[in-house]
């Protein structure tokens, strides 16, 4: 059952109009329109205004009904993905304290993540579901063993890390985390990034028009976030003397966020809007300002422990951000059916002008 | 329209010898609205209410499919009917008064409705992206949800090009199946011995007809052809065509104005039609973070 969305206010029966059926309505640019470029100024539309038709105004597509939970744990991954590379390379050169922040970031972010992707789900204790099949087809399957693989790597690594603070315990299980804690941190390292990339897919292999257009660039958005707070968690909890490969990594994350961000935005075309709008709009701004803020502080802040950690902050908030700015501008494109009906239309008016060129 | 062709999802899902794909053909032309087949469905499958609002749409007050409507006639009333070509021949008439309307007679107001359900896609999203397996293809090549395995995860609900499926909600102790995901199962139960779909069998008009799929998809060549020849052009087929996005419906359609009018999408693509792609961009962007990384560690030590 659904009731009926806000769109139907704007929306005006179509009298007479070239299409009467349904509600038809103008597909108006909205306040918070996209200027497309920085260098651009002025008001350049991204699209024509379009005409459309719609049933009432009601959506075509549903809305996922997942909650703040999914977007919270593409970030927690993000940052426990790239938590878990920067460690293995501290540990390797012997950065002590880049290793130790990196290690338990990557155990608190993967378990607060696991927790958030089991209570988003409706029947929490059938979790234990997802491991019946393996199937390419299906992101969240993939992304399912991909933590599997993950979890308890990162969880180990992270464990070593913990048994150095909590006295008296016997020393064979000490010298026990030490060991195992290596490899298992190297093996977090290699399937971190694909912890931080594969949600991409689970967000674009949908049919809700801004993520599915997103496709293309949004892995690169969403490493480039996950570097940005990984790097940013980096220069956060380690000594100034460790934190080249954090503030590096901060740097160039946030470099190729900004960078892909605004590729993807060109190649949605209409389906770019709801990044515009609303508290998508808000919160893409934010985390531009943020992640800019963030990488100047961080590149700057060599010297300054202080400056380096506000920059990291900003940075972790800015990727914070960006996850929750996609989520909902896909939620909001899935809830509008101007983003499902124009953009068919357009393409089956292009495929039929092909068709008759031929 | 070749019959013999078409790959049977059945088949490709793994099921050896399946009986003939079974599917829906709803033609809209004779659709009365009376909604028997929402009420068939919910009698049978024990769906539970889904509100009881006045929704100001027509006598729409259903909405939408979800996890509680697996019909939903949609009633839309146009104002000015798009004009047949008719040509007048000024030949007198020897028929009734009234039995042969004149175009230029009719009053300007016509109404539309359809019963819309689940399209059991040849190339189904839901299926496919499902992780538990719970969504699986049955032996009549329709795509169906087991209950005592669905999860609740949700992801079949925006990957559905249509908007069929989604996760139900409301008071567990008075309400089945809350938190799984639901729709329509083109009544297993009752194809499996050899009856109708609750929906067809009480439809009045055989608005909604059931059958193998390649032989709706005939009729609803034949149905269309004729209502050509009788002078209704706006008349189309849709989700017949097994060269579409989806790679055909087994739920298909003949409507008498565009999709959208109705609430479908007018050319709506299987999202895992892009997987592949979207996975190497995937993998090519975790390769970039591990080989960035990496290179962070060359340079200065703060």
């Amino acid at each position: 059952m659904t009731t009926l969305p806000e769109d139907l206010t704007k929306a005006t029966a179509g009298t007479g109009s070239r299409r009467s059926g349904g509600v038809e309505v103008r597909a108006e640019k909205g306040r918070g329109a996209p200027r497309r470029g920085r260098r651009g100024g002025g008001e350049r539309k991204m699209v024509p205004d379009a005409t459309f038709t719609s049933y009432y105004g009601r959506p075509v597509v549903k809305a996922s009904p997942w909650a703040a939970d999914i977007p919270a744990y593409l970030f927690l991954g993000g940052v426990a993905g790239g938590s878990s590379v920067l460690a293995a390379g501290a540990e390797l050169t012997g950065r002590n304290s880049l290793r130790r922040v990196g290690r338990l970031g990557a155990l608190v972010g993967i378990s607060v993540s696991f927790a958030a992707l089991v209570h988003d789900l409706g029947r929490p204790m059938r979790f234990v579901n997802m491991l019946r099949v393996a199937k390419h087809t299906s992101p969240m399957s993939v992304g399912t063993w991909i933590l599997t693989g993950y979890g308890p790597l990162a969880g180990l690594a992270g464990a070593a890390e913990i048994v150095k603070f909590v006295p008296n315990l016997p020393p064979a299980v000490t010298k026990l985390a030490a060991v195992a804690g290596r490899p298992a941190g190297w093996g977090a390292a290699l399937l971190g990034p694909a912890v931080a990339s594969y949600t991409a897919v689970l967000l674009a292999d949908t049919a809700t028009p801004s993520w599915h257009e997103a496709y293309r660039e949004l892995p690169f958005v969403f490493v480039g976030s996950a570097a940005a707070a990984s790097g940013g968690l980096g220069l956060l909890g380690s000594s100034l003397a460790d934190s080249g490969p954090a503030r590096r990594l901060a740097f160039g994350g946030a470099a190729v966020e900004l960078v892909a961000e605004q590729l993807m935005e060109s190649s949605m075309g209409l389906t770019a809007e709801p990044l515009h709008q609303g508290t998508a709009g808000r919160l893409m701004r934010a985390s531009k300002i943020l992640t800019v803020a963030g990488a100047l502080a961080a590149a700057a802040g060599y010297r300054s422990r202080a400056l380096s950690a506000a920059g990291g902050a900003a940075l972790l908030l800015g990727s914070v951000c960006t996850r929750f700015g996609v989520f909902h501008a896909g939620q909001q494109s899935a809830k509008d059916p101007k983003y499902t009906v124009v953009p068919q239309r357009e393409r089956l008016k292009a495929a039929g002008r092909q068709e008759a060129d031929r | 329209m070749t019959t013999t062709s078409l790959p049977n999802p059945a088949v490709r899902a793994g099921w050896v010898d399946p009986p003939p794909r079974k599917g829906f053909f709803t033609d809209t032309s004779i659709c009365i609205g009376c909604k028997a087949c929402e009420v068939a469905c919910k009698e049978w499958n024990g769906v539970p209410e889904d509100g009881l609002d006045m929704l100001g749409s027509s006598y729409d007050n259903t909405g939408a499919l979800g996890a509680s409507t697996w019909r939903h006639v949609a009633f839309i009333e146009q104002p000015a009917r798009p004009a047949a070509p008719t040509v007048d021949l000024g030949m007198p008439s020897f028929s009734l008064p009234g039995a042969e309307a004149d175009p230029a007679d009719r009053t300007d107001f016509r109404w539309l409705m359809s019963s819309d359900v689940c399209k059991h896609c040849t190339n189904a999203a839901c299926l496919d992206v499902c992780p538990t397996g719970s969504l699986f293809r049955t032996e009549f090549g329709t795509v169906v949800v087991q209950e005592d395995i669905c999860n609740g995860c949700g992801y079949c609900v925006p990957a559905c090009p249509y908007g069929v499926i989604e996760r139900r909600g409301g008071d567990e102790k008075v309400v089945k199946n809350v938190g799984i995901a639901q729709k329509c199962t083109l009544c297993y139960d009752r194809i499996g011995e050899g009856q109708t779909p609750a929906c067809a069998q009480a439809c009045p008009t055989q608005s909604i007809q059931f059958g193998d799929v390649d032989e709706l998809r005939q009729r609803a060549a034949d149905r269309l052809a004729s209502l050509h020849a009788d002078g209704v052009p706006e008349a189309r087929l849709y989700g017949a065509d097994p060269n579409d996005g989806v790679g055909g419906a087994g739920a298909m359609f003949l409507l008498l104005d565009e999709p959208e009018v109705y609430g479908f999408p007018p050319d709506p693509v299987v999202t895992t039609r892009d997987l592949n792609d979207m996975w190497r961009r995937a993998a090519l962007a975790a390769g970039t973070l591990l080989v960035g990384a990496m290179g962070a560690f060359l340079g200065r030590r703060r």
